[in-house]
């Protein structure tokens, strides 16, 4: 009888496993274009971004993340980043709050084209710096425009968001993380 | 006329495939030899993190470059080979290194084969040992054995007879 169970085994654990895998690639959210952040928990890169000219904001660096005691929301944008246009409007919701930096990485982008685009759809950020060659965005981690940073008032990064805020992400997702870092300080 | 449609086929493919993937830019070559060949050897164990799927090496995306730039400014910086790649691993993770470093993370990727062959191994060891024990633990009673031989006799003499009456 015992027997008769040992050779079952080998079955079990494969439909076990096939279970696994099947949950696995079916599981609802799975993109494997996302990859987790190695970089949640750790501080800040160094960087010193340049202003983007005639936008009338100033540039910023690893300094303004940790000088006003602020949670900071650090986004990665372009002109020619079709997604970017789509979380628009949740930059402008975020860039109307004056207990939170929101600091615009412009990523890979002609400076012309970034103050056009900025002009077109307005300017949520408090500050914009210009990263033309991606060196700060690497610096980041980053691999896909946009992306969103959330970092604390200490200068470490605690959230990584990874494409477009999608409906239901700022107030889901975003806003509890900036609140619960807020009331942390 | 079908000859020269095939001869021009054979020729097209030929000048796709004989052409090695070059997706770096002649400027990004470095002059010191040695170094371009390390850094070379590094970008093809790099993964483009937009395509995923393919090492920097041979991939057109900017950002691919742009890494392409970094890996050969550290190592003209002085890095070792090792260091270019915990540089990288630091910022996107072991993701972006083909193959994945040993850690505790990626002990199982490592280990898991080996670990499911000595597993298996030694239920075959215990399950074969049980078989052998249970033969030992219920021998033949003399019944049974006489009963069994003189089955087999009969077997045997049937067969003798059978061959005898062919031969």
């Amino acid at each position: 009888m015992n027997k008769k169970i040992l050779f079952t085994l080998p079955l079990l654990i494969t439909l076990v496993l096939f279970g696994y895998f099947f949950w696995a690639l079916t599981k609802p959210g799975r993109d494997p274009k996302i990859l987790p952040s190695v970089l949640i928990d750790k501080p800040a890169p160094e960087f010193n971004l340049v202003a983007l000219e005639n936008l009338g904001v100033p540039g910023f660096s690893r300094t303004d993340l940790t000088s006003n005691g602020k949670v900071s929301v650090v986004n990665i944008f372009a002109s020619w980043c079709v997604p970017c246009l789509a979380e628009h409007p949740d930059m402008v919701k975020l860039g109307k709050r004056d207990d939170i930096n929101l600091y615009g990485i412009n990523y890979r982008d002609k400076p012309e084209d970034a103050l056009k685009w900025l002009n077109r759809n307005g300017n949520p950020y408090h500050r914009v710096g210009r990263d033309p060659k991606s060196r700060t965005g690497i610096e980041w981690g980053v691999y896909g425009v946009p992306e969103t940073f959330i970092v604390d008032a200490s200068g470490t990064i605690r959230y990584k968001h990874v494409g477009p805020l999608n409906p239901g992400d700022l107030e889901d997702k975003i806003l509890p993380i900036i609140s619960s870092l807020q009331a942390q300080n | 006329m079908r000859g020269l449609f095939l001869l021009t086929a054979v020729l097209f493919l030929f000048t796709v495939n004989s052409n090695p993937v070059k997706a770096f830019d002649p400027d990004e070559v470095l002059d010191d030899p040695a170094l371009e060949t390390r850094a070379r050897e590094i970008s093809k164990e790099v993964r483009c993190l937009v395509c995923q799927n393919e090492p920097i090496d041979s991939s057109n995306a900017d950002l691919a470059k742009e890494l392409r730039i970094v890996v050969r400014e550290r190592l003209v910086a002085g890095d070792s080979d090792e260091d270019v790649k915990s540089y990288l691993s630091a910022r996107y993770g072991d993701f972006v290194l083909f193959r994945p470093p040993f850690n505790t993370a990626t002990f199982l990727l490592w280990f898991g084969p080996l670990l499911v062959l000595g597993v298996g191994g030694i239920g075959m060891f215990f399950f074969y040992r049980g078989n052998k024990k249970l033969k030992v633990a219920n021998p033949l009673s003399p019944e049974e054995e006489a009963r069994l031989n003189l089955l087999l006799d009969k077997d045997n003499k049937t067969k003798g007879s059978d061959s005898g009456e062919a031969s």
